[in-house]
């Protein structure tokens, strides 16, 4: 080929003339095919989507079966040797010198001792690299302040630290709503501002009043009431929540997180948040569809909550 | 070329010149290699497409010193992460400069990795025997993307910290492995501190080592393989260089130009070369 002859060097790289090339085939685009038509099932309609895992099942096999085809012909059978003298040579050439279990088993334990001692040091260290980020996880409860401070049926805008040693970076925000008794029991819809999209800081919809700083035991919490709130908008991708924080628009798959909540000593103190399907009905009355914290985008119902493991390492 | 005969001067110097790079080659081989990638044969018809991966090697070279510089001054954590960034573009003495050529480095590099990738599949320099170079360069490419993904948040301004959220967010959608995708990058379930420090330590420490390492074997094997012809020329289509006065000959196929520039019919003799 034309190629090896200007391979820089001089030398051609193979002496052989014919690339190992596997033969032309069809089966890469039919398996391609079937990736894409269970992509694209997945989305609109199931049927469809296993009609693509077959189709990518099939003619991934045939790829292979083709692919290797010639690596699982049996070798050719050795050509005779023409006389007994080359045959002598020939048989001298081909064997390997003779190995000694010896010299094996240093070589076996060489390599065994080089392993064990690799993994010794590999491991823990890769342990550390990935264990601390899922254990630990359980969240302060944090004190909000006196319950006078959240006036009935309006929501306030609350930041707060939700860690006690992480300062500014562990700030967050919550949309709180005094919903007044529900059988003498106190009611709140507490709602987090991330976005189930990806994330985002959500802002209510509606009249901002003066924001206001409480010192308590869990550290500077600031309080924004806002009147009239007609619901919740995201400033990344336009996603939009009504006042329950059910999506209305735009690309969240769920609707807002919440947080779970008790009485103390006359302050409300904030729980552990919890992700949520669907709202159902209105402030002390709803129903809500409340499952283990998930990521922002992270389906929590539906077919496509099997795509996403719950996190059970959150206590 | 006729030789100048050298005066004795000269042969002196020269030997002084040559003193120590025969020291090392004798020791190392090392004069010889370099020798060998820098005169090595590459195609009569190579452009200046072919620069493009020199050129993308040359903006890996510059954000390497730059990153470099830039780590002596920058604090990888969520108080003083922001201030040292201003620190370092408004009052330490050319900073702005440093800090600029990595920011829009980085651009440049993405930029040119895709030209060079994009002239590597027109070229069809992706074929025989050349596709491990093509898998290699698809891990440098992610290795690329996956470094301005996590240099992207070490400025931690609000640009910085909120593409950030996103970004690991998008991970955390990934099917089945997303859960533990997300939580890993952050090193918990919040973006904090942990996230920056980790981010700063794969920045700077983990994939450039691993580019350097693949940008190796890369080169490696383009020395070993050699460079590919463009597309358009007579060794690309096929053609063999026969050393029989015809010229370029299309190997297996029917020769595109007419045999025989013999002279002129006569029938007072045959010639041997018809
Ligand atoms: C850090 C990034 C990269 C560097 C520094 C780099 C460097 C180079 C250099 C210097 C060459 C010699 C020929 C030329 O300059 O065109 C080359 C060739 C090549 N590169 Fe890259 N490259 C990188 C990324 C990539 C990527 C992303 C791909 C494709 C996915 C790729 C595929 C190839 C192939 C197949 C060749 C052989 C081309 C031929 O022989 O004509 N490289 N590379
Ligand atoms: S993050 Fe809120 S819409 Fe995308």
């Amino acid at each position: 080929m034309a190629d090896e002859l200007e391979r820089p060097g001089g030398e051609p790289v193979e002496p052989e003339a014919e690339p190992h090339l596997p033969s032309p085939t069809i089966w890469p685009f039919a398996f391609a095919g079937g990736v894409a038509l269970l992509l694209v099932g997945l989305i609109i309609n199931w049927i469809l989507a296993a009609i693509g895992a077959v189709l990518l099942l099939v003619f991934g096999f045939l790829w292979i079966r083709e692919a290797t085809s010639e690596v699982r012909r049996p070798p050719a059978a050795a050509p005779p040797a023409a006389a007994p003298v080359s045959e002598l040579a020939v048989a001298e050439e081909e064997e390997e010198p003779e190995r000694y279990p010896r010299s094996v088993f240093l070589e076996m334990s060489t390599l065994g001792v080089g392993a064990l001692i690799g993994g010794i040091v590999t491991l823990p260290a890769l342990g550390f690299m990935v264990a601390p980020a899922f254990v630990g996880q359980e969240h302060d409860e944090v004190d909000l302040g006196p319950l006078a401070n959240f006036p009935k049926d309006q929501f306030v805008i609350t930041t707060f630290n939700s860690k006690k040693d992480e300062g500014s970076v562990g700030r967050r925000t919550a949309f709180i709503r005094n919903n007044g008794l529900k059988n003498d029991v106190p009611s709140f819809t507490i709602i987090s501002n991330r976005c189930a999209h990806l994330g985002c800081p959500t802002q209510p919809q509606g009249l901002p009043g003066k924001a206001k700083d409480v010192k308590g035991s869990s550290g500077t919490v600031t309080i924004i009431p806002v009147a009239s709130v007609s619901g919740f908008q995201c400033p990344c991708h336009g996603g939009a929540y009504d006042d329950e924080g059910n999506r209305t628009a735009g690309p969240p798959v769920r609707a807002l997180d919440r947080y779970e909540f008790l009485v103390r000593e006359g302050n409300l103190v904030l729980g552990k948040p919890y992700s949520v399907g669907k709202v159902i009905g209105k402030s002390a009355d709803a129903k809500i569809e409340a499952y283990r914290v998930a990521d922002p985008g992270q389906h929590v119902d539906g077919p496509e909550q099997y795509f996403y493991p719950p996190k059970v390492w959150i206590p | 070329m006729a030789r100048r005969r050298k005066s004795k001067r000269q042969q002196q110097l020269q030997a002084l010149i040559m003193a120590p790079l025969d020291w090392l080659e004798e020791r190392s081989g090392l004069v010889g290699a370099v020798k060998y990638f820098l005169f090595r044969k590459v195609p009569a018809e190579s452009n200046w497409f072919h620069t493009l991966g020199s050129a993308t090697l040359t903006a890996f070279l510059v954000q390497l010193v730059t990153g470099v510089i830039l780590a002596m001054y920058y604090k990888p954590s969520p108080e003083e992460a922001y201030g040292s960034i201003q620190k370092i573009t408004n009052d330490l003495t050319l900073g702005w400069l440093v800090r600029g050529t990595h920011r829009w480095g980085a651009s440049v590099f993405i930029i040119l990795l895709f030209l060079h990738m994009g002239r590597v599949f027109l070229f069809g320099a992706y074929k025989y025997p050349r596709e491990l170079n093509w898998l290699v360069g698809v891990i440098l490419l992610t290795l690329a993307l996956a470094e301005g993904l996590t240099g992207y948040l070490l400025p931690w301004d609000q640009t910085a910290y909120w593409a950030t959220v996103v970004a690991i967010n998008i991970n955390a959608n990934a099917p089945i492995v997303g859960p533990f995708l997300g939580d890993f990058l952050r090193g918990g379930a919040e973006i904090g501190e942990e996230t920056l420090a980790r981010f700063y330590s794969l920045h700077m420490l983990v994939i450039p080592g691993g580019l350097i390492g693949l940008i190796t074997l890369h080169l490696y094997l383009v020395i070993r393989l050699g460079v590919t012809e463009p597309p358009w020329t007579k060794a690309a289509a096929g053609y063999e260089f026969l050393d029989d006065g015809r010229g370029p000959v299309r190997k297996g196929l029917v020769e595109p130009r007419p045999r025989g520039n013999g002279s002129i019919g006569t029938p007072a003799r045959t010639e041997s070369e018809v």
